[in-house]
Formats: C-alpha cells, structure tokens, sequence
C-alpha cells in the first residue's frame, strides 16, 4: 500500500534520512491536489509549506507590471516545490500556480521549524537537501540569463 | 575537392532566423550517403562556403537537407535563394555521432537551439532501427516558443510510444503551457538508466559543458557522453588550421568527440 511514509522515504529527496527523521517529516505531511490554473501560492503571502509534486505541472510565475505574469520556471513530477518557509521572514517570493491538474504532497513548514529546532539533527539535513535545491536553481537561472541561444557578436 | 552542383528542391522557414534548405544533385550521377553528425561545406556561389550540419535523414540519401541559422554574410545570402537556384556541395565532412555504439543502450539526445539539427540524422537512424536501443529520450531547450525547431516533427515524435520527447523553452512566451528552464533541468527527471546510457548533445558551448556535468551527475560515464563541436571551418579537411581546437582539428578530428577529450579544452578561454 502506498503509505507517506514509504512514499516520502522512497523519494530522492529524502534519502538517507533516518527512520525516525522520516516520522517527524510524515507527521507533517498531507496529499493535496490543485486543479489546472489554480494558485498554490502568491507572492508576498506567508510561507508555510513546501509540496513534493507526485503529478501535473506548476509554473512559478512573477508578476510584470504591463506584461502580466511571466513564467519564470515550471517543476515537474518528483520535484520540490518551495524553500522560502526554511528561510526567514517565510513569505513567498513567487506566485505558484498549477498548469494542469497537479498532485502532491505538502509539508507543513510551521511544523517542521519546531521539528528541526528541537532537533537540530532533523534540521541540520533538511538544510543541506534544500541547498542543494537552491543551488540548482541558482545555477539554473544564471544559465537562463546567459540567454545561450542568442545571437552575440 | 571541386564542389559539386545541387539544386535547391525546396525551402522551409523554421523560425524568425531559421530555414532548411533541401537539396537534389544537378548531375544524374546518384544519391549522397552521409552518417549522422557530419556536415558539409555549402557553397552560394560567387559569396563565399559555410559549414553546415546535414539535418536530414541518411536513409533517405536521394535528398540532402540542412537547416541554418541567418548569422553572417553566406547564411544572409543562402535565405534569399529560391527553389530551382544551384549550390556546391562540399562534403561529407567529419566525425559522426555513435549511433552504431550505442546499440543495446539508453540514448539520450540533448539538443539546444539550432543543435537539434546536427542530431535529427542521429535520431532517424535510431527511430529506423529502433528494436536495436533501449530507452530514446530527447531533450530539447529553445529559447522561446517561437525559436522551435522542426515544431511539426516533434509533435509527431513526441505522439510515438517509443521516443521520449522532453521540450523546455528559457523564456516563455504567448500561451505557452510547456516547461520553462534550461535544457539542463531536464536531465535529473529525465526516465533513462544512466549507467547503460549514451548521450549525444548539441548546442551552444556552455549548454553542453552543463548538460554534460548534469549528466555526469546523474550517472553516466565521460566515455559515453558525446558533443558536437562548432568553429570557424574553412576547407574542411585539416589543411588551413581555421578550426583548430587544442591538439585537434574539428573538420577532421570532430565536429563529434567524446566528453573526455575535450572537456578539459572547454574551459580555457583562448580557444
């Protein structure tokens, strides 16, 4: 049976976590589904989960003034999606809508800040996973900027 | 080696900067044979000789096909022939993609911008014999949704149940509803077995040095990681020195080597 528990610890995400790592984490966590063009969250507003995407699409977008809302990324199945609850002042920095129907996993972010500050182990792994996110995404972006397949005297 | 005559049987527009020219001989004397990845040097007669990938099908070598981009002198004067002007064809050239090689493994095809067009001949003769590979993945990166190439054809590749075709665009535009990022981003979720796995990538320069760390990151040994090189080339059989890379000469060394020969080459700024 496909349990949160056997599903977060097979993640990548989550590997090498211990068992009881994987507890505290599922605890935390509940299935959520967003239909197609439904927003998961919005720029600003405070920022108290991340999701594991099981299925669909999500745009990050950002608002343009005169130009509406520009997609900037979109993630897929089995990535994660939000790091701005591990890092004060916990807001938001993009909108995240669903492109199409979309299945996932959230994990509550004020219940995993008391999680990791009791125990530090906990909070010390969660850290490195998501710097690892944050650096693909940095690099991402700077390869984006580059704009590699412009033409350039 | 003397050019040799071809008419332009048919000319397609792409994209905004983009065309394919089909090619047919002038002279009754037989078909062309080329393997995936080797270009040749087209000639508008009277401006000047380019190099250009062959993007067309090798098994279908009564017709010879290659798509470019608008970039200089030659490429401006190419877009404003028509169907019936005459070319000289220079060529095959080059090293070709390890299509043969790679029988009996994933492939997996990472193609930036204009790079498609050297591994569309990679990919018909895979598709061809397609019993032969395990898993055929495609990623493709394109700037916008305007700038993709051979839009029709991966529509159909992408409807087939044994080609895996992942497309991403770096900035969306219009009602795009596809995945926007780097080509690179691809490569972690993309479904293939890294460790039974070829890769062929094509694209700008600093495109392939991240494909070909992200592959790596995912498994897939520097022998088995291959990319398409692109220099100034001007006679094409490694006489002038025009395109040398390192030790290597690309007309005749390349355009296609494996990762490890030249991935030291790829970060120094001099070449």
């Amino acid at each position: 049976m496909e349990t949160l528990e056997r599903i977060l610890a097979e993640h990548p995400f989550f590997a090498g976590l211990d068992a009881r790592h994987i507890q505290l984490i599922v605890g935390c966590a509940a299935n959520v589904r967003f239909d197609a063009g439904q927003f998961i969250f919005r720029e600003g507003e405070e920022a108290n989960e991340f999701y594991v995407i099981r299925h669909g699409k999500v745009a990050l977008e950002i608002f343009v003034p005169g130009r509406g809302p520009v997609t900037i990324q979109t993630l897929g199945e089995g990535e994660i999606l939000g790091w701005s609850w591990l890092i004060p002042p916990y807001h938001w920095h993009f909108n995240a809508r669903a492109v199409e129907l979309t299945r996932a996993i959230a994990l509550d972010g004020r219940c995993l800040r008391v999680k990791c500050e009791d125990d530090h182990d906990l909070g010390y792994e969660l850290l490195k996973r998501f710097a690892h996110i944050v650096e693909q995404r940095l690099q991402a972006t700077r390869l984006q900027l580059l704009d590699v397949y412009g033409v350039h005297s | 080696m003397i050019p040799r005559p071809y008419r332009i049987s048919r000319v397609h527009r792409e994209t905004a900067d983009t065309f394919t020219l089909e090619l047919t001989p002038v002279q009754e004397d037989g078909t062309f044979s080329f393997a995936p990845g080797q270009f040749n040097m087209l000639y508008v007669f009277g401006v000047g000789e380019i190099p250009i990938s062959i993007s067309g099908d090798p098994g279908n070598p009564g017709t010879l096909v290659h798509t470019t981009r608008v970039v200089g002198t030659v490429t401006r004067a190419m877009r404003k022939l028509k169907r019936g002007d005459v070319i000289g064809v220079r060529g095959p050239f080059g090293r070709h993609w390890p299509v043969t090689e790679a029988e009996g493994n994933d492939v997996v095809i990472v193609a930036g911008g204009i790079g498609l067009a050297p591994l569309r001949p990679a990919l018909f003769h895979i598709l061809s014999r397609r019993e032969k590979y395990g898993k055929v993945v495609l990623l493709y990166g394109a700037r916008t949704p305007e700038d993709i190439l051979y839009r029709n054809q991966l529509s159909r590749w992408r409807a087939q149940f044994d080609l895996e075709v992942y497309v991403t665009v770096d900035r969306a535009t219009g009602g795009w509803r596809g995945s926007v990022g780097v080509v690179t981003t691809l490569i972690p979720r993309a479904p293939f077995d890294p460790l039974n796995t070829v890769a062929m990538v094509c694209g700008p320069e600093v495109m392939m040095r991240f494909s070909a760390l992200e592959l790596q990151k995912r498994g897939v040994g520097p022998d088995n990681i291959f990319l398409s090189m692109e220099r100034n080339m001007k006679c094409a059989v490694g006489f002038c020195g025009h395109c040398q890379f390192g030790p290597t000469f690309l007309c005749k060394d390349g355009p296609v080597f494996p990762y490890r020969r030249v991935k030291d080459l790829l970060t120094i700024w001099e070449l």
